[in-house]
């Protein structure tokens, strides 16, 4: 759309931009003032430059819980991804089952963070959860409290139960976006199935699967409650993530200097992945 | 001449069967997987559903599929007590006050950056969408220091602005995306008819664009209403919310799963309802009004 | 190429046949001959578009059978028929190429790869669309990219026919008339039997052998653009072909006359004899029959309403008793401002009874 150059226009932005400033910009700030000092107490803080941001570089427990974020972000996108696009293939396209299917669909994404977390600690328990009971009766041991691998599982099958929904309507918003003349189309071409998938259902989708693994990358990123709730980060540190971990060392141990580091690190981590994307989402839009 | 054409009522030949086999096998691929699916999704609640009607000590001694001595008690004991009841109207008070927040600064701005080239203007936006990417536990401290310094800590206007932290640049992104879909003609008819800025944009823009504003409200809703670390961190008594609830009572009076089974329950309530009402446009609301 | 028959063709999208009024089609019986180009022509909602969806499979028909050269095709699916169709608007493959686009058929269809070369340079070469093969699809202009996937359409060679529904709607019209004159040129190099959706009637007479006019799910008539301008054989036919379309005067016939309110004209007996009684009657005539009475005694009087240029001609808004009509008049002839004289030249002056045709005044 052709827009007009017009500065006044600053005026209608004006109110966003000093919300977000209130809510942002002064938190950062002070955010940033912490991360070079070192403070003892009220009064008491001394100027220490970057020496936090070194000692969080090089904290060996920041760097596993960098890796188990990555790989726990890149499992769940793995999964949620090509599991959200199925879905919303199996969609009916219109019509009241279509609007039934899609509420029960949303219904996880409005269930509150901790909420959600209860729900899978009480579900994948093995004496009294349905989960938990039915992979132990089919003979694997399976206890999140004690065991990593059973942990990861119970937090990974949670993050797909809660926001493959997302995918799968972002997904479903792209495909009913297709006119049925493509569809007539590949039909008198003599499409096969995965041909109308491949060339015409994919290319249509790609714009909002951008936004899929944008919203779904940061936000498994910055994951917090869920596991925390499940897990509380353990067994040992097995599911620390680092929106845990910082958590533990701002509000736990009271590391203030540290914890604002590496705030800021992880932020310029996230900021970095999602400005790639956000270049690329542009850039397919622009198409 | 070569086509002819008749009137004469002719027997139709018997319907032959419309449906092959293999397009009915391949149809029905689609429903079994959905079913599935929903089934996966519908269960985890089901069970809450089941343990919230249920006594702590059957929950805890079975795992039958169906609930054992089911009662509505923990439901009454919620509706009865004042600290569990009123963390839920907390709830909705911050989150219906962030969603009022959100829309009005959120509106103009879409508009600008639907309507308008001005200086700065892509920077702002990405400006605006970095704040959608900042993980809440960057901010914790910063926000109980900020909002205890101008006294509103424990209050739900609190909760309520620190929510915009992330409400606003998406509500921002999804309103320019339904707005640019509205042609410029509409404006500049407008303004040739007299109408001001003001007038234009309340009575005949927003009501053009009011499918955009519904589902915006309805994510504003949904990221507030789902919400836990902010929330927990900027409200100790008065304004506690029912997330927190949650959380403080299984350490207080040791798990009672029933109980907190009820909450859960009741946290899912207004999220089904509020879907229900969106249902039609949720679809091209989570496209962000991009498809 | 082949020969196309339907038969008895009826169709009801729910499936529910017992009611005519709700049918989208009702009662067709038509055959497209091979190497014809056919237009379907007629107002929105007429159906037309679902009897081409048909006879590509694309729609299952309730009732009725479609027959290409005398196999009955009504069971196989769309990819099995071979029938081209391009719609109203260009269907692309976005992320392919031009030549990837026109080779998708044959790729789908499993041919040889040299042999899909060969047949795609053909194509292309054909339309003109040669220097674009190596191109992106998704950035062409609305006209290239209905070339393409007309190209889609013709690159294999064992099309039946090949169907348009609409497919000029979207091009700007200097480039619609270059494209409808390439595929009038194309269907005769290829001896291609065509047919032609369309609501825009001089598209229809211009490109169509014959024209095929349907309305409310039924074929009004079939024939030769001349013969649907001269003797519409539906009084909607002549209201829905020419610009403006033919008059109408209702009539009743009083022995050997037909009256109508400001005048008469001689019925002669051989038409006499086919009205029954109780028949609603209507003259018919198109504007540039009338003819402006200069005989001195004129028989029906008009009064001239309004004058509307029309380049080198005018259409005169009339009205003859209680009934409006439209005279088309030559450049150079000056209609008096006072009630004049019309005549009504018989061989041209055609009347229906109950809407349809049973001849002229010259029998």
């Amino acid at each position: 759309m052709h827009k007009t150059q017009d500065n006044r226009a600053w005026f209608l932005i004006l109110p966003v931009v000093i919300l977000v400033a209130f809510s942002a910009v002064i938190p950062l700030m002070t955010v940033v003032n912490y991360s070079v000092q070192d403070i003892f107490g009220p009064g008491q803080r001394y100027l220490i430059g970057l020496e936090w941001f070194r000692e969080t570089l090089r904290d060996p427990e920041v760097h596993r819980a960098f890796l188990r974020q990555m790989a726990f972000s890149g499992i769940v996108l793995a999964i949620e991804i090509p599991l959200g696009v199925l879905v919303a293939l199996a969609l009916p396209r219109a019509g009241w089952k279509s609007s039934l299917a899609i509420v029960f669909l949303a219904l996880p994404l409005l269930i509150p963070f901790n909420v959600v977390g209860t729900i899978w600690q009480l579900y994948a328990r093995p004496e009294i959860g349905f989960f938990g009971r039915v992979i132990n009766d089919l003979g694997i041991g399976f206890n999140y409290t004690a065991d990593p691998i059973s942990a990861w599982v119970t937090i990974v099958v949670m993050d797909v139960w809660h926001w493959t929904p997302l995918v799968a309507l972002l997904a479903f918003a792209g495909l009913r976006s297709i006119p049925d003349a493509y569809y007539q189309a590949a039909r008198i071409d003599g499409a096969s199935r995965v041909a109308i998938f491949r060339y015409i259902e994919l290319p249509k989708m790609r714009s909002v699967l951008t936004i899929a693994v944008l919203l779904r990358f940061m936000d498994s990123f910055m994951i917090y409650a869920e596991p925390f709730v499940v897990t509380g980060g353990g067994p040992g540190s097995a599911t620390t993530f680092l929106s845990i971990r910082l958590v533990n060392m701002a509000v736990g141990q009271f590391d203030l200097g540290p914890a604002a580091a590496f705030s800021l690190i992880y932020f310029l981590v996230i900021l970095l992945v999602s400005y790639v994307f956000y270049t690329i989402l542009q850039r397919v839009s622009a198409q | 001449m070569t086509m002819q054409t008749q009137t004469s009522a002719q027997p139709a030949p018997g319907i032959a069967s419309r449906l092959k086999g293999s397009a009915l096998s391949s149809r029905a691929i689609g429903p079994i997987l959905l079913g599935l699916y929903l089934c996966f999704q519908m269960l985890p609640i089901y069970w809450l559903v089941r343990m919230s009607l249920m006594q702590p000590g059957d929950i805890m001694s079975s795992s039958a599929f169906l609930p054992t001595a089911p009662s509505f008690d923990n439901y009454r004991t919620i509706f009865t007590d004042p600290a569990w009841y009123m963390s839920y109207v907390n709830s909705l008070s911050y989150v219906a006050l962030n969603v009022v927040i959100t829309l009005s600064v959120a509106l103009p701005a879409a508009y600008a950056f639907s309507r308008y080239k001005f200086i700065g203007d892509k920077h702002v936006f990405f400006w605006l969408f970095t704040n959608r990417m900042a993980p809440p536990a960057v901010f914790l401290l910063p926000f109980f220091q900020l909002y205890s310094a101008v006294g509103l800590f424990d209050t739900p206007l609190a909760v309520a602005l620190a929510h915009c932290l992330f409400n606003v640049p998406l509500a921002v992104w999804i309103l320019e995306g339904f707005m640019s879909g509205v042609p410029r003609e509409i404006d500049e008819t407008a303004y040739v008819d007299g109408y001001s800025f003001p007038r234009f944009f309340l009575t005949v823009f927003l009501p053009l664009v009011r499918a955009g504003i519904g589902v915006t409200a309805f994510f504003c809703f949904m990221f507030s209403w789902v919400e836990l670390l902010l929330a927990k961190t900027l409200t100790s008594i008065e304004a506690k919310p029912i997330v927190v609830a949650m959380t403080r009572t299984v350490s207080a009076s040791g798990l009672d799963w029933g109980l907190l089974a009820a909450a859960g329950v009741l946290t899912i309530l207004p999220g089904a309802a509020v879907i229900y009402f969106v249902r039609n446009y949720i679809a091209k609301g989570f496209a962000l009004g991009r498809v | 190429m082949a020969q196309i028959v339907i038969d008895s063709l009826r169709h009801s999208y729910d499936g529910n046949l017992s009611d005519p009024g709700a049918l989208a089609l009702k009662q067709v019986d038509l055959t497209w001959e091979d190497g014809r180009a056919y237009a379907l022509l007629g107002p929105s909602g007429c159906g037309k578009s679902s009897m081409l969806n048909i006879i590509s499979g694309l729609v299952r028909q309730s009732t009725g059978r479609i027959l290409f050269d005398g196999t009955d095709v009504s069971d196989l699916p769309t990819e099995k028929r071979n029938i081209a169709q391009v719609f109203q608007f260009p269907v692309l493959y976005d992320t392919m190429t031009v030549e990837q686009n026109l080779a998708f058929p044959l790729k789908n269809r499993r041919l040889p790869t040299d042999e899909i070369r060969r047949r795609v340079a053909d194509v292309a070469e054909m339309l003109d669309l040669g220097p674009l093969l190596k191109k992106r699809a998704s950035g062409l202009g609305a006209a290239e990219k209905q070339k393409i996937s007309l190209g889609r359409g013709l690159v294999r060679s064992d099309v039946a026919a090949v169907l348009f529904d609409e497919p000029l709607t979207v091009i700007d019209p200097h480039v619609k008339f270059e494209l409808r004159r390439k595929l009038k040129l194309l269907h005769e190099e290829l001896g291609l039997t065509l047919i032609y959706v369309t609501h825009d009637q001089s598209e229809a007479l211009t490109l169509a052998d014959e024209v095929v006019v349907m309305a409310e799910g039924e074929v009004m008539q079939a024939g030769t653009p001349e013969q649907l301008y001269e003797r519409p054989s539906h009084t909607f036919v002549g209201n829905f072909i020419g610009s403006p379309g033919m008059n109408f005067i209702p009539c009743r016939a009083e022995g050997e006359r037909l009256v109508f309110s400001g005048g008469s004209l001689p019925l002669p007996p051989a038409l006499s004899r086919s009205i029954s009684s109780g028949q609603s009657l209507k003259i018919g005539i198109r504007p540039q029959h009338l003819r402006l009475d200069t005989s001195g005694t004129p028989q029906i009087a008009a009064h001239l309403i309004e004058l509307q240029p029309r380049g080198d001609s005018y259409v005169a808004d009339l009205r003859i008793g209680e009934t409006a009509l439209a005279m088309r008049v030559p450049d150079d002839v000056a209609l008096p401002a006072a009630p004049f004289g019309v005549s009504f030249p018989p061989k041209h002056t055609l009347l229906y009874a109950d809407d349809s045709l049973i001849g002229d005044l010259d029998a």
